[in-house]
């Protein structure tokens, strides 16, 4: 089932971020770049399989990953990251998973690839897997940022 | 005195008010008819109405908060499958992209009965070619009489 989001602009939001809530975090700020934005959750045990793979990525300094962390709790969710280690550039917290709907989420952990447009261009639903990674994320994230 | 009338005109107005709105069964039965048409993604074929799973809570109340601030079971309809496709529509709409959902098992009926026709001529030539010419048919007549001739001797 291709998601309905693929080629439709990143749908607004503005959230409070993870580590340092005075802060917010809005699709728009990310205007310009090339950006992959992840949903997670400390109680989410598929996350558990792609996290070693997205702490990779981030070492790479390909592509910024922003996460949304959905329906979780910001004392579980900054426990998650420290034990299993940070790949974000930073989180926002949708503890209502208002705008988990507003992205079609149904299946955490989901990963969007996002344009320099702030159109969506990709969405993957459960784990990000090598093969994705390899054949069908890097390639579209290289090809958008040329 | 129009004080007082004025406060027994307003109780009703006031108990309505008080009211939680999840408890409206006019506004919680629309809920139900309208999530009973939409699929829970995350569970075995149930509708949003019928799941406890925590997405269809929260689908659930998103219906009832937009029925609430006044949009139309078409709208809803159309916010869910901009949000995750026609697939949580349990009456997808026919369109291009859902055609074949439509008219898959009229085709394959179709396609079942022609092949069935097909089978049964065949079947019908092979069996009206098997039948034996006379001269086959004397002979084999014949072979049968001695043998049983044979047999009572």
């Amino acid at each position: 089932m291709p998601s309905p989001l693929i080629d439709k602009p990143a749908p607004p939001f503005q959230l409070a971020q993870l580590r340092d809530p005075g802060k917010t975090l809005a699709p728009g700020d990310l205007k310009g770049k090339v950006w992959i934005f992840n949903v997670w959750a400390s109680w989410c045990v598929a996350c558990m399989q792609e996290h070693p793979l997205l702490v990779e990525l981030s070492r790479q300094n390909l592509v910024p990953i922003y996460g949304l962390n959905y329906k979780d709790g910001r004392d579980n969710a900054l426990k998650w990251l420290d034990t299993h280690g940070n790949p974000y550039t930073l989180s926002a917290m949708d503890a209502d998973g208002r705008v988990g709907i507003d992205y079609g989420v149904y299946g955490v952990p989901e990963t969007y690839v996002i344009d320099k447009n702030g159109v969506i261009r990709f969405k993957q639903i459960g784990p990000v897997t090598p093969k994705a990674l390899e054949e069908k994320i890097l390639p579209l994230v290289r090809q958008l940022q040329g | 005195m129009t004080a007082v009338l004025l406060m027994v005109l307003a109780l009703p107005a006031f108990a309505n008010e008080a009211a939680p709105a999840a408890q409206d069964p006019a506004l919680e039965q629309r809920v139900m008819r309208l999530t009973s048409e939409l699929r829970c993604l995350v569970c075995q074929n149930q509708s949003l109405a019928d799941s406890h799973a925590d997405l269809a809570i929260d689908l659930r109340n998103q219906v009832r908060s937009q029925m609430q601030a006044g949009k139309s079971d078409a709208e809803i309809r159309e916010f869910m499958v901009a949000r995750y496709g026609d697939f949580v529509l349990y009456r997808p709409p026919l369109k291009s992209t859902t055609a074949l959902l439509w008219a898959g098992p009229f085709v394959l009926l179709a396609a079942g009965g022609l092949a069935l026709g097909f089978y049964l001529r065949r079947r019908r030539k092979r069996l009206t070619e098997s039948e034996l010419t006379p001269e086959q048919r004397a002979r084999a007549e014949a072979l049968l009489h001695t043998r049983r001739e044979g047999q009572t001797r």
